[in-house]
């Protein structure tokens, strides 16, 4: 149902606040030593849920392990200015796309008023 | 303690891990002076040790501490015979602790701090835009 009301938003939307999580589980975890830092391929991730993948498995197929700049001695992949600047982006993104989602329903709304 | 449940989750335990880091180096540098009469009884920096905690149904990952640590830094000899703690050679153990190290550790992790509140009240402000929303 809501499939068919928001398109692409919908499920958009919750793929950028999936995004957001391992973002910040990356911002979390810059000083555990060994930790990889992932991210979601949003452009696979999207065509997978578009193609008829779940949520879960579209976000599983789409996780990537980032590469590092510049590799540190204790294993730890977390590079601060990246995550933040990913999770900056990734905010606006989902802004645009919650003000699309929210046109939508006033659209809607308007129509079955009759105004 | 479980696996994080949500993005609020995540970020609570890596503040937590980091005041655990803080506390450790502010220890360290209020212990800097401590003096002992052998050098097994000297003073060692301690160390929390991070490790990741995944919860493989949301894919969210926070921190917890999974261990402090004595660091492998070696006691300062310093002769110093009128000591009341001096040992028989007229030795006194002193912390090996540095504190420019201790300093760098509580600028980065005030740092990865101030990072984790940014990127809550981020996720936070997105979150109240889409209840909020109608």
């Amino acid at each position: 149902m809501s499939e068919r009301l928001f398109g692409i938003h919908g499920a958009a939307l919750e793929l950028r606040s999936q995004r957001m999580g391992l973002l910040t589980s990356n911002i979390a975890n810059a000083a555990t030593p060994g930790y990889r830092a992932r991210d979601i391929d949003f452009n696979a991730a999207l065509a997978a849920r578009l193609g008829g993948a779940k949520q879960s498995e579209a976000v599983e197929l789409a996780t990537r392990y980032r590469v590092p700049t510049m590799a540190s001695l204790d294993g730890n992949t977390v590079e601060l200015a990246n995550e933040q600047l990913a999770f900056a982006q990734n905010a606006v993104a989902y802004s645009a796309t919650l003000s699309f989602v929210a046109s939508r329903v006033q659209t809607v709304t308007r129509a079955l008023k009759g105004e | 303690m479980g696996a994080p449940v949500n993005l609020f989750d995540v970020v609570q335990r890596g503040m937590s891990a980091q005041m655990v880091r803080m506390n450790a180096a502010a220890s360290n540098l209020a212990n800097s002076g401590t003096v002992a009469s052998s050098e097994q009884e000297a003073y060692r920096a301690l160390r929390p040790v991070f490790q990741q905690e995944l919860d493989s149904s949301t894919g969210l990952s926070s921190v917890r501490v999974a261990e402090v640590r004595k660091a492998d830094t070696a006691a300062v000899r310093r002769h110093d015979p009128d000591h009341p703690l001096a040992d028989e050679n007229g030795d006194v153990w002193e912390s090996g602790v540095d504190e420019n190290t201790e300093m760098v550790e509580i600028m980065e992790s005030a740092r990865q701090y101030q990072n984790l509140v940014e990127a809550m009240n981020t996720a936070k402000q997105l979150m109240l835009e889409t209840i909020r929303s109608k």
